[in-house]
């Protein structure tokens, strides 16, 4: 630590820090442009010159060390000087139309402007103006008024991993720009909007909707992963008009996903549920709630507990989940689950008492190596791929056992890229190298899962992280019981990073049918989801999802559905529930519900609802209370959310996340090499109804769209022309897609997501298929 | 003592050749000191002794800047030469590569030998295609006669030379930014400290000299520090080139020791032609300030004097301006250039020179006003010290220092709406 004196002002620093640093933690303001906490250091915009004692100039703060004794002044006349002469010079170029600008208002260099500039110019000339690219849906852009601060050329290259933005040109030519022209694709990239200091560059979906003034803000939790980013919701008038990132250094430091960030147009969708639905005389009708309430707490009475199968999304709030589980439960029924993308449920006795990501998120930066399992952890869950990608940053290795060669933003050390089949044998390699149980599968270990062991082992701090791909494969659980087996034999941890943004409070609160609130074994225990499919219920209770896009075998879950009663909860009408869905119970979404949301590292979020449901949506904790008054069950008098929350996490007390996993008895792969397998995993702008129906994401290179993904030989072999159509039938299903040719696919694949238009009449995310020529 | 080091070889039929630089004792320093294995700090001392200057513009003490590279560090150590010769007005190095180009192998042979570098690298401005040629040349042939390469005479020592054409940015002569371009990044000076003795080429420790100065080196070693020294002046050791330009008789590059009057230099390149007056003298490359031509006759050519008077020796290139010359529209050409040159990162720097240049054309195209004088004035005052580079300095030195001297000119400029000259 040293002692400065800035401005006759005595403050400590730690050595080595930049004059900015001290000064920010000191709360004395030196205006800046192109100094950003989490960026380098370019020292290019001069606006933070200050004076130091003995320097003859001016130096600027944010490249100044700090040293024991120094003198510095913000405020002195050379300062001021410097800093006022910077201003003038920002402003020549930079029109000065703020009435008509999307940033007015806002505006960093409106802002300084007011304290540094001067209100008549002496610039006399022609000011400079620059032609606009058109980057994509998400950011607009107005390069006129760049100041060429480079905070979003820094953002490319060392957070977004990408170099998309740069500076082409030389001095007053000098433009920020993609380029070549092609958008901008980063699944980060809505950041740079906040770090650009004026208008270049704001969001398009939410350009000239409102003044920055007549928005109000409040707090909130994303929904649409399972890191739960802290954001700033922006209102007007009860309507989201934007969402922006909400500092917090320990999940998602100064950035958001652009799911996130866009993610809350799905709430203005034409499709939301507004009203109570009943279905009469073979057609769903408005009702009012009272009807619609007790038609349900009616069917759930009526129905032997045995024969419901309750179904909850592990995107749900915990308050949701819990009362869901407390209803149910009431009812004399064990049969709940939220593992909606799971297909294997032999590793249930082996579940660890509460599953999540073995480490905290910020600790996954410290990692030395990382070893990715059936995970395209960049688009599945941005920002921990970034904690991942500053562990890369800082030395550390990244492998994968992937069924394509997704595309990551740092170099992979080992890149394993097989059938979704072969991908137990893969692991089972690297078990075998590390001398770790193999399950009784032999296989001879090659190089590749030799380098895999050996960085694991050699790593003072790592992780084998399960992603969505393995969530959803015929084999979870043997991947599982592999890599908490390699992970033991390593010394690393090992966690599993599904796709939902409350996995973590569903396991908590009871939402699977072996477990109670609080992580306790339920006795009896009741049907998991794939069983509640392979013996069909007769009434379902679904909550917060949609039945054809939300689960891993569509074909299955709609056939068994859609025979049975249905009771849905849930924002949004699609055509499916309108034909078979018996009762429908508006819901708020995000937003537009207080709530909780535990991420994988454990840590429960609140938030409180800020728009009020559209129509006659309600809160889903007070329809499912409400539920529980009807049917007569104790313990269903919250008055609001928050009494929700304190008796779910009272009856969770003592419960920490712990990945301790069981034995479990069948070890018998159920995948075989077929002739053509498919390779599902969920899209990042499908995992959800909400992002589904965001306009902005779904016009992005990353939505995907009714297409179908085969590598060159394997069309060739089929005869297909690029750019023709297949047809792929799985089961009885079967659809038409259009053909990308993607070299990323391995052979005997086709790359054919879940959630996506047209795979609502298909199977499981993984399994055998055939493709045929259209 | 005229062409005594850089270009001692310019005397002879086809000066650049291995065998004409060896017959004029060429590769003996390299020699000696692998044969005798000398000290590193031994050749850096000498070379401090020697007083030699960096003849880029800077005049920074070489010896010093080699002193500064912690020779233990593990590692990679580089040497980086500086041949972007872009500063109008010079063209000396243009010719060291031409016509000597091994006493600058040599040069940078010495300098690797004494910071413990390996790898050097010769960046040459882009539009010289032909030093280009024969740098290359030069290059091939010392590695055939096994003085560079592996083990170079048998002596344990190994050193490689690359050599980088640029692509025609003048920023890319500024160290930093020709590090930058050099690792394939745009060329844009860094912000120091770290100094390239510290974080260099690829963030390691390297020497990056002026082409002029690594092919000094040599000399010193082989004829003494002292022989060096003593041929300048105090504080301004050794000869130095000077491109002599504008309306003189023989423009052209003279070696000639530090220290001589401008008059005799003058005189060496045949005077003013047609017997003109001397009215303007810049006297270290465009960016420096520009002198009238009765101050320079006073004048002697080293670092000290000329700052005496107001202006620098830089590097050393001498824009001799008679009075058919217009201030206005030289300055605006300068000013232009700078405009153009700007690498656009620093705000003063990028906004600054646009601004200056298009009220400088104003004035010279007769819509000047009465106080766009003062506005360059201070324009340039703003810019001055303000900017991560020397680049921003460059640009506003010539303007404040022509209205300074020839405020009358744009005065009239200003009030008759046409030129005086």
């Amino acid at each position: 630590m040293v002692t400065i004196e800035v401005d006759g002002q005595e403050i400590t620093a730690v050595s080595g820090q930049m004059l900015i640093e001290a000064t920010d933690a000191a709360g004395i303001n030196v205006p800046r442009f192109c100094y950003h906490k989490h960026l380098t250091v370019v020292a290019n915009c001069r606006m933070c010159l200050v004076e130091v004692e003995k320097a003859p100039k001016p130096l600027p703060a944010c490249a100044t060390p700090v040293s024991e004794g120094m003198k510095v002044f913000t405020r002195s006349p050379m300062a001021r000087e410097a800093q006022k002469g910077t201003m003038e010079f920002l402003l020549i170029n930079h029109p000065l139309d703020c009435p008509i600008c999307d940033q007015g208002g806002e505006c960093e260099l409106q802002d300084v402007a007011m304290g540094y500039g001067s209100d008549v110019s002496r610039f006399s000339e022609r000011k400079r103006v620059v032609r606009d690219e058109d980057i994509g849906t998400l950011i607009a852009t107005d390069m006129t008024r760049c100041i060429h601060c480079t905070r979003c050329v820094r953002f490319g290259g060392e957070i977004a991993g990408l170099r998309e933005l740069g500076a082409t040109g030389r001095g007053e030519h000098m433009r920020i720009g993609v380029y070549i022209e092609n958008s901008v694709v980063s699944e980060l990239s809505g950041n740079v909007i906040d770090l650009c200091p004026v208008g270049a560059l704001t969001a398009k979906p939410s350009r000239y909707q409102a003044r920055a003034w007549e928005m109000a803000e409040y707090e909130g939790i994303a929904p649409h992963d399972g890191l739960g980013s802290n954001i700033h919701i922006h209102v007007r008038r009860n309507q989201i008009i934007r969402v922006v990132p909400r500092e917090n250094e320990a999940l998602n430091q100064t950035w958001i996903s652009d799911r996130d960030r866009f993610g809350y147009q799905g709430l203005y969708s034409e499709d939301r549920l507004q009203q109570p639905m009943l279905r009469e005389n073979g057609s769903l009708k408005v009702v009012d709630w009272q009807q619609a309430l007790q038609a349900t707490a009616r069917l759930l009475k009526e129905t032997l507990p045995q024969r419901i199968g309750a179904l909850v999304s592990p995107s749900a709030t915990l308050e949701e989940q819990f009362l869901t589980a407390q209803l149910i439960r009431g009812l004399g029924c064990q049969n709940i689950d939220h593992r909606l993308r799971q297909v294997d449920f032999r590793g249930d006795a082996a579940d660890p008492r509460l599953p999540w990501l073995g480490q905290g998120v910020t600790d996954l930066a410290g990692n030395r190596a990382t070893l990715l399992v059936g995970s395209w952890l960049r688009k599945d869950q941005p920002m921990l791929n970034h904690r991942v990608r500053q562990s890369v940053s800082e030395g550390g290795l990244v492998m994968a056992i992937n069924p394509v060669a997704y595309a990551f933003n740092y170099d992979l050390e080992v890149d394993v890229v097989c059938a979704p089949s072969s991908m137990i044998n893969e692991l089972a390699g690297v078990a075998a190298a590390l001398g770790a149980d193999t399950l009784g599968i032999t296989v001879v270990p090659d190089q590749a899962h030799q380098a895999i062991a050996d960085a694991l082992s050699a790593a003072t701090q790592g992780t084998v992280l399960l992603g969505t791909v393995a969530i959803m494969h015929p084999d979870f659980s043997i991947l599982r019981a592999l890599a908490a087996g390699i992970a033991a034999k390593a010394g690393v941890s090992w966690g599993v990073v599904g796709s939902g943004s409350n996995d973590t409070g569903a396991w908590m609160v009871g939402a699977v049918p072996h477990r109670i609130a609080g992580g306790g074994t339920a006795e009896p225990g009741g049907m998991h989801f794939g069983a509640m499919l392979a013996e069909p219920r007769d009434l379902y209770f679904t909550v917060g999802f949609d039945p054809e896009m939300d689960t891993a075998d569509p074909a299955a879950t709609t056939a068994a559905l859609g025979a049975a009663q249905l009771i849905g909860l849930g924002s949004y009408l699609t055509p499916w529930l309108e034909q078979h869905a018996d009762i429908l119970l508006p819901i708020g979404a995000f937003a537009e519900t207080a709530g909780t949301l535990v991420n994988l590292e454990g840590t429960a979020q609140v938030f409180q609802g800020v728009t009020a449901p559209p129509g006659e949506a309600r809160p889903g904790w007070k329809v499912l209370r409400v539920l529980g008054n009807l049917v007569d069950l104790p313990g269903f008098d919250q008055v609001d959310a928050a009494q929700v929350r304190d008796q779910a996490l009272a009856a969770c007390a003592g419960l920490a996340p712990d990945n301790t996993l069981g034995t479990s008895s069948d070890c018998a792969p159920l995948t075989a090499p077929g002739d053509w397998e498919r390779i599902g995993g969920v899209p990042m702008y499908a995992v959800d109804g909400q992002v589904r129906r965001a306009k902005a994401l779904q016009e992005t290179p990353d939505a995907w769209g009714a297409v179908a993904r085969l590598n060159t030989q394997a069309a060739a072999a089929l005869g297909l022309e690029p750019n023709s159509a297949v047809r792929v039938t799985q089961g009885t299903g079967s659809a038409e897609f259009a053909l990308r040719i993607d070299d990323r696919v391995p052979d005997g694949c086709v790359w054919l997501p879940i959630a996506v238009p047209g795979t609502q009449a298909l199977g499981p995310g993984f399994g055998p298929i055939t493709v045929n020529k259209v | 003592m005229v062409n005594e080091v850089c270009f001692r070889t310019l005397h002879c039929d086809r000066p650049w050749r291995l065998e004409t630089y060896q017959s004029e004792g060429g590769y003996e320093a390299l020699k000696m000191i692998l044969a005798e294995k000398t000290p590193q700090e031994d050749i850096i001392e000498m070379v401090k002794q020697s007083g030699l200057r960096g003849r880029g513009g800077a005049g920074f003490p070489t010896g010093l800047k080699w002193g500064f590279i912690n020779r233990t560090a593990p590692g990679e150590k580089y040497v980086v030469v500086n041949s972007d010769e872009g500063e109008p007005g010079t063209f000396k190095d243009r010719d060291i590569l031409r016509y000597n180009p091994h006493a600058l192998i040599e040069g940078i042979l010495i300098c690797g030998y004494a910071i413990g570098a390996a790898t050097g690298y010769n960046y040459i401005r882009g539009e010289f295609w032909e030093p280009y040629e024969r740098f290359e040349e030069a290059v091939t042939e010392a590695r055939e006669a096994g003085l560079l390469g592996d083990n170079i005479l048998d002596s344990g020592f190994g050193f490689q030379i690359h050599t980088h054409l640029g692509s025609g940015a003048y920023i890319c002569g500024e160290e930093t930014a020709l590090l930058e371009s050099l690792e394939g990044k745009k060329g844009q000076p860094r912000f120091k400290p770290p100094f390239p003795a510290m974080f260099g080429l690829y963030g390691r420790p390297t020497v990056i000299n002026n082409t002029e100065t690594l092919a000094s080196v040599p000399d010193i070693v082989r004829r003494g520090a002292d022989w060096f020294r003593e041929i300048g002046v105090p504080n301004s050791g050794g000869p130095k080139l000077f491109s002599v330009s504008g309306n003189v008789v023989r423009p052209g590059n003279y070696e000639v020791p530090m220290g001589i009057p401008f008059a005799e230099l003058l005189e060496m390149a045949g005077g003013m032609r047609e017997g003109k007056r001397c009215k303007a003298v810049i006297p270290g490359g465009s960016s420096v300030p520009v002198l009238p031509g009765e101050i320079m006759m006073d004048v002697t050519m080293d670092y000290e004097s000329i700052e005496k008077v107001g202006s620098m020796l830089g590097s050393g290139a001498v824009i001799v301006m008679d009075d058919s010359n217009c201030m206005v529209k030289v300055l605006e050409r300068i000013a232009y250039f700078y405009y153009e040159e700007s690498c656009g990162q620093c705000t003063p720097c990028r906004e600054g020179t646009g601004w200056m240049y298009r009220v400088i054309h104003r004035i010279e195209n007769g819509t000047g006003r009465q106080e766009d004088l003062d506005l360059l004035d201070d324009v340039a005052k703003k810019i001055m010290g303000r900017t991560i580079c020397a680049l921003g300095d460059a640009a506003a030195m010539p303007v404040a220092s022509f209205i300074q001297h020839f405020r009358d000119e744009f005065q009239y400029h200003i009030d008759h709406k046409k030129c005086m000259v």
